[in-house]
């Protein structure tokens, strides 16, 4: 296999210069995987829920994440509603650039666990452009098993790990 | 860090002429089919009590360390002589010299409160018959001078039984800095003129230190000795770092991190801690990094679209080669000790499996072949052993076999026990054990291939992901 010469790469990175560091997960993150619920206080610069365009809306209504059987990438007839409407909110909401988080649950090997998480990232984002969402506003992520949301070691547990979570970002074209 | 190590010429010539000299089967490696008998003798259980009474002819002292059952050998490490300005080194050294030795499960210390006479001088005659009315078998003597920025430990192994010196003393000189791995190369000459085999003490291990809440777990590299001590912190926990792998001098480590935001590899200079991103190619993630016995070469995983192959990677250069291509997961590639081939995991028949292909790549052989699921293969550096994780029915266990599959053999059994890393004489292997729920921690492990010995790692916090060192030079 051939890579891309690095430069025309770095042209398709800047796409999504406008975002922070992806790994919403370091030191100063905290954000331990969007789409709360509760009352409305907007601590986190989500926006109002009610309001369709706000990443709020997206998180909890549209729904920003999908689940995975075990060990499986493939995408279950739910998982392809989601993000089916994820496609049609990035139609109408063409400032956000998203990246695609996959994650695996706990019950694996660190290094197959980060291939797993890059195949559900795919499948996600293989999903999104077949619905019309522009490969460049998209990249993906894989952690593995190294950010569970869910922390007891039970199947309860793990069925939520196993995720793929769109992340918006203002970005593309700003 | 240099040590300088030279024999003592004056008592111990006696031991030339015993059978117990320094002619002991050392660091060969044994062949497969030596190995294979071993390891048949080992799941032989019925056979234990036979083979323990079965006692090697010589009347030296000796541990085969693949006897099925295993009587732990008494020896006396009494306080170093202080040969002037040792100060407390006389008894530090002594006594890590007794923990390394202890910590194999092979040797028992004999405790000094039974100790009938008293090492007064280093090269006074030894009462035989005081050790040996205490049942001591291996007596270990010593001397420390100190001064300046220089330390001058040597050291003397007898044989109580035989009442003769085994092999000719040492003496090892360097900083004061130095002074545990001196104490580790005295304890590591002891274990291999007892065992006959390779020495593995003088050994750092790289390894990932944990904190925070498993869904917001930080990490950091750290390193230490391979007993614990002396750790240093190589990364701050600004971002997640993984499986971090030795260099074949030591000079240098590989690890993936996520310091750009997406995961890839990274290499680091040990001494300047300076550290280089190789996998810059953007759209990709690149992981499970590891050298080449010559370090020349990087072997990892590119994962581009959600398909993962193994790639190696000239330091030089920067030149790449892709060695699988498959739409399957391929990863955890580990050389084999001459550099010739590779055993990695893929799950191309449907789950995670073990395999071997030439370094070069091309067609790959399956190797595992019992339930379950098998992964993160590692290379014995003996050449004779692959060391894996398994899953089958829910639990986690660290497993060794045969580099054709045969012989398997599991060491631990647990709720979560992955990544073994060899010690470098193939005898030992560390590995993270992880517990359930939310107060699951991860820590450190090691047991010896035979199964026994399993201990856990002193740790200042929790950790993952353990790579030993080759033996320090």
């Amino acid at each position: 296999m051939t890579l891309l010469p690095k430069a025309l790469l770095l042209v398709a990175a800047l796409g999504l210069a406008a975002c922070n560091n992806p790994d919403r997960y370091g030191a100063n993150g905290g954000n331990g995987g969007a789409g709360g619920n509760g009352g409305f206080v907007d601590t986190n610069g989500l926006g109002d829920p009610s309001n369709p365009k706000s990443i709020a809306y997206f998180n909890q209504s549209v729904g920003d994440r999908v689940l995975f059987p075990v060990d499986q990438s493939t995408l279950t007839p739910e998982a392809r509603g989601i993000l089916a409407g994820q496609a049609s909110w990035l139609a109408t909401n063409a400032d956000y650039a998203i990246i695609i988080e996959g994650h695996a649950d706990e019950q694996g090997t660190r290094e197959y666990n980060l291939a797993l998480g890059a195949r559900r990232a795919a499948a996600v984002q293989d999903f999104l452009i077949s619905q019309g969402v522009a490969p460049s506003r998209m990249r993906t992520i894989s952690y593995g098993k190294e950010r569970p949301i869910e922390v007891c070691s039970e199947e309860a547990c793990y069925a939520k790990n196993r995720r793929a979570v769109t992340v918006l970002s203002m970005g593309t074209g700003a | 860090m240099t040590i300088w190590k030279f024999p003592l010429t004056c008592a111990a010539k006696a031991a030339k002429t015993l059978k117990t000299g320094q002619s002991r089967p050392k660091t060969t490696p044994v062949s497969n089919e030596d190995q294979m008998h071993s390891l048949k003798t080992l799941s032989a259980a019925v056979f234990l009590g036979l083979s323990a009474l079965t006692l090697p002819a010589q009347a030296e002292i000796t541990i085969n360390i693949d006897s099925p059952v295993i009587e732990p050998m008494p020896f006396a490490v009494p306080d170093f002589i202080d040969e002037g300005g040792a100060g407390e080194y006389a008894t530090n050294i002594a006594r890590v010299v007794a923990a390394d030795l202890a910590g194999t499960g092979l040797f028992v210390e004999t405790p000094k409160d039974a100790y009938i006479s008293r090492i007064t001088s280093f090269d006074a005659p030894i009462a035989y018959p005081d050790w040996q009315a205490i049942n001591t078998q291996a007596l270990i003597t010593g001397a420390v001078q100190a001064g300046g920025d220089r330390i001058v430990v040597k050291f003397r192994l007898y044989d109580v039984f035989t009442g003769a010196p085994l092999g000719d003393g040492l003496q090892f000189a360097g900083t004061p800095g130095t002074w545990r791995r001196m104490a580790h190369k005295v304890a590591d000459a002891v274990y291999s003129r007892i065992t006959g085999e390779g020495p593995y003490f003088d050994s750092r291990v790289v390894y990932v230190a944990e904190s925070g809440p498993k869904n917001q777990r930080q990490k950091r590299l750290g390193v230490m000795d391979y007993d614990g001590a002396n750790i240093q912190y190589l990364t701050d926990s600004s971002s997640i770092v993984l499986a971090p792998r030795f260099s074949p001098a030591g000079d240098r480590i590989l690890y993936t991190s996520y310091a750009s935001g997406f995961p890839s590899i990274y290499l680091m200079d040990v001494a300047s801690l300076q550290t280089r991103n190789l996998g810059e190619l953007p759209g990709t993630m690149t992981f499970a990094p590891r050298f080449s016995p010559d370090g020349s070469t990087v072997v990892f995983s590119l994962e581009q679209g959600g398909n993962t192959d193994i790639y190696a990677m000239d330091l030089g250069s920067g030149q790449m080669r892709q060695l699988t291509n498959a739409p399957s997961i391929e990863t955890s590639p580990s050389y084999s000790p001459d550099g010739s081939q590779i055993v990695f995991e893929s799950d191309r028949s449907g789950t995670q499996q073990v395999y071997i292909m030439s370094a070069s790549g091309g067609e790959a052989v399956r190797i595992s072949g019992g339930k379950g699921r098998y992964s993160t293969p590692v290379w014995s550096p003996r050449g004779d052993m692959i060391a894996f994780t398994k899953q089958n029915e829910g639990r986690f266990h660290i497993g060794v076999m045969l580099t054709d599959g045969t012989e398997e053999r599991l060491l631990t059994a647990s709720f979560l026990d992955e990544g073994p890393t060899w010690a470098p004489n193939g005898r030992v292997v560390m590995f993270t054990r992880e517990g359930a729920g939310a107060g699951g921690q991860a820590g450190l492990m090691s047991v010896d291939i035979s199964g026994r010995n399993l201990r856990q790692i002193p740790t200042e916090g929790p950790a993952s992901d353990p790579a030993w060192s080759p033996l320090l030079q």
